[in-house]
């Protein structure tokens, strides 16, 4: 490919192709701070490519590939070139991945202790994550955890967190614009900008954590804590891998093991100053 | 439908882990997660490694458990083997 | 050298993973994944010195290749299950009965559909056992659905409605259209029994099965799977039976495969380095087509020579129809697009 670059994000080393240089420059400055080591071999291959040569070109529209593809996905405008690299490097996690349970989950750490949030998107669980990350939290990732089968650790996966529509001034308030990349507005996925991690929580990203809470929240309405069952958390976490089926047995003892080890609860709350509380509260009785 | 006889998957292929009033199950045969509630692992249980029609199951979870009485287990426990079988769980022998 | 010829020659033994330099394994991995043989390759230098990260990787593919081939044999168990009550025999094809029979090349080998072959006798029979034990029509037009049932050589998919798997039930091994009709009932017939209690084919009709699958029946993609299936395969048969090879030309004939049996050991030959005995170590300008297609892949893992592709796409299906059949086919497929 014309362009290419390397990211190390937690344990998943990328290779990143691209038939334009925008992609790739930008890419380069999100992940200017993330360790890196030219001479690792990938794990992950990802093509931002034209579907069609003149497409380089003429109303440029950038096509995702790479080891894994979702087929008949449509092209972005090349002004989403980063949204396109962001999408491309989740698929190859989601699908191709195996040393971990991957878990379709934000997670934040504090004294060697994991929180662990789980939801839809809209969830609120990337903001909520985004947002304890700058409050004295570890940001541990706003997409994927990845739990250890041999230990039942966390594990980070901490890419670039991407902030949507309402949170993206939320967020920008509280941090130094450097930190910020540039707006993607009107994509698929709404609005999008993308935060770099503090420098801490990128320096620490190899250091596991031990889970100490498990949380599906839910923005909007009053604000509610509910305990979950075992069960009920088993299951909800079975939706929310994506490798849990090609793990097999070691999956399924991780799983098992981590409903069992660490509470869990669902919450509501209406306000982004609400959850911080509600996770605060939680986190201090669970480690207490 | 006939009382048809089945024999349970051997023990050593399966795991069995309660959560809360949930079972879960890994077939380690088929790499499948069952969620179970009651009586399904009590069958298995029951069936141990013998051939059982749903009326040696009746009778073994009569001995074991209280059935309330009411009614015929039978037709009840037919069905569940039936689905114990699409599970892959029990097999005709 | 290119990461698929590099990928061909770590395969084939012919270069030693420890001298790879570091960042050539991205596209040997790449490629790898591209061609479903990445957890082959992982079995294949299972023990040999890699750099830690390709070492961890290959680790991770070889366990999920065992889970995957433990589901992949659940679905014959289940098969199994269901045409047992009107005792309709099957014997297993290319991945599972690989699996099934333990050979060397389902070490790591990604097995998609359960493919079996039943009598063209049993052939309603089984469908019926099938529908009534899960499975289902995976929703086609009335075209498909004709096309499969006049035209090929297995009914239209099912699909396990519980557990998503599909089976091909097939009762040859080439489309009925195709202008070689291999002996159906001979496969059956001879078929022989695994250690777990399946059925599979002979090695000889096998490896001829294998053959056609790769050159008869497609336009070669995932080629390089299906080549190092044959190259496997006939080495392992050769060295259990000195006199495979010989058997095996007398079978090929028999299935009108002589051509295809003979190409593909060839191709077997010249990239995985497949010993042939004489009489069948000849040279064919032709097969230079076939490599080049074989190897069409960058070192992204991305698709290479689309001309060829396309070339090779064509073939396969005038290989499968008679021309105003095909015209026709491609009409309709065409409209429907």
């Amino acid at each position: 490919m014309r362009h290419s670059t390397r990211i190390a994000v937690g344990p998943v080393q990328f290779r990143i192709g691209s038939d334009w240089r925008a992609p790739v420059a930008v890419l380069d400055r999100l992940y200017a701070g993330y360790p890196r080591d030219d001479t690792r071999p990938a794990d992950a291959t990802v093509r931002l490519f034209a579907a069609r040569p003149w497409r380089r070109w003429l109303r440029p529209s950038v096509q995702i590939g790479g080891d894994f593809v979702i087929p008949d996905a449509l092209p972005l405008p090349l002004s989403m070139g980063l949204l396109a690299a962001e999408m491309g490097m989740n698929l190859q996690v989601a699908l191709g991945w195996r040393r971990h349970l991957l878990l379709h989950a934000s997670a934040v750490a504090r004294d060697g202790r994991a929180v662990i949030m789980s939801g839809e998107s809209g969830s609120g669980k990337s903001t909520l994550a985004a947002l304890l990350g700058e409050d004295g939290w570890r940001l541990m990732g706003d997409e994927f955890t990845l739990i250890d089968p041999a230990g039942g650790d966390a594990l980070a996966f901490p890419r670039a967190v991407s902030l949507k529509n309402a949170a993206i001034a939320e967020v920008a308030a509280r941090v130094d614009t450097a930190r910020l990349g540039p707006l993607l507005a009107g994509t698929p996925k709404g609005d999008i900008r993308h935060l770099i991690p503090r420098a801490d929580a990128i320096a620490a990203m190899h250091e596991p954590a031990r889970p100490a809470l498990l949380l599906f929240p839910r923005f909007g309405g009053e604000a509610a804590i509910e305990p979950m069952g075992e069960g009920e958390a088993f299951v909800r976490l079975t939706e929310a891998s994506t490798n849990y089926v090609a793990l097999g047995e070691p999956g399924f003892a991780a799983l098992t093991r981590l409903v069992r080890e660490t509470p869990a609860f669902g919450i509501s709350y209406p306000d982004s100053t609400t959850g911080l509380a509600l996770v605060e509260q939680l986190f201090a009785e669970a480690v207490r | 439908m006939a009382d048809r006889v089945y024999r349970a998957a051997p023990p050593e292929t399966l795991r069995i882990e309660a959560l809360g009033d949930l079972t879960v199950l890994f077939d380690r045969r088929s790499m499948q997660t069952h969620l179970m509630i009651q009586p399904m692992p009590e069958i298995l249980a029951a069936m141990a490694d013998d051939r059982c029609n749903a009326a040696t199951v009746a009778e073994r979870l009569a001995a074991r458990f209280d059935l309330g009485g009411e009614g015929d287990p039978m037709p009840l426990i037919a069905e569940r083997l039936a689905e114990l079988a699409a599970m892959g769980l029990v097999a005709e022998a | 050298m290119s990461a698929i010829r590099t990928l061909v020659d770590l395969l084939a033994g012919r270069r030693e993973a420890a001298a790879l330099a570091p960042r050539e394994w991205d596209g040997v991995i790449s490629v790898a994944r591209a061609e479903a043989m990445l957890a082959t390759l992982a079995h294949r230098l299972e023990g040999a010195a890699l750099p830690p990260a390709v070492a961890a990787l290959f680790a991770d593919q070889r366990a999920a290749a065992a889970v995957a081939q433990a589901q992949s044999m659940w679905e014959a168990e289940m098969a199994r299950r269901a045409l047992a009550s009107e005792r309709i025999e099957f014997v297993l094809l290319k991945g599972t009965a690989y699996a099934a029979a333990g050979l060397s090349c389902a070490e790591g080998r990604q097995i998609g559909d359960l493919d079996i072959l039943v009598l063209v006798s049993d052939i309603g029979r089984a469908e019926n056992e099938l529908l009534e034990a899960g499975w289902e029509w995976v929703k086609s037009d009335p075209y498909d659905d004709a096309y499969y049932r006049e035209h090929m050589h297995e009914l239209p998919p099912l699909i396990h409605k519980a557990r998503d798997r599909m089976i091909d039930v097939h009762h040859t091994i080439l489309p009925q259209t195709h202008r070689i009709a291999p002996d159906a009932l001979s496969l059956v017939s001879d078929a022989v029994t695994t250690e777990n209690g399946f059925a599979v084919l002979c090695p000889t009709d096998m490896a001829c099965h294998c053959a056609a699958h790769l050159l008869a029946d497609g336009d070669l993609q995932g080629g390089l799977r299906n080549l190092w299936d044959f190259h496997s395969l006939t080495r392992d048969f050769a060295a259990a039976d000195p006199g495979f090879w010989g058997k095996l030309d007398a079978r090929a004939d028999r299935h009108g495969l002589h051509a295809p049996v003979h190409r593909a050991a060839r191709l077997a030959r010249d990239l995985y380095g497949s010993a042939l005995p004489s009489g069948w170590d000849r040279h064919d300008p032709a097969d230079l087509w076939f490599k080049r297609r074989l190897l069409a892949r960058d070192d992204w893992g991305h698709a290479t020579h689309f001309a060829l592709q396309q070339a090779f796409y064509i073939r396969s299906h005038w290989l499968r129809m008679p021309p105003l059949m095909l015209s026709r086919h491609l009409w309709t497929k065409w409209r429907k697009r």
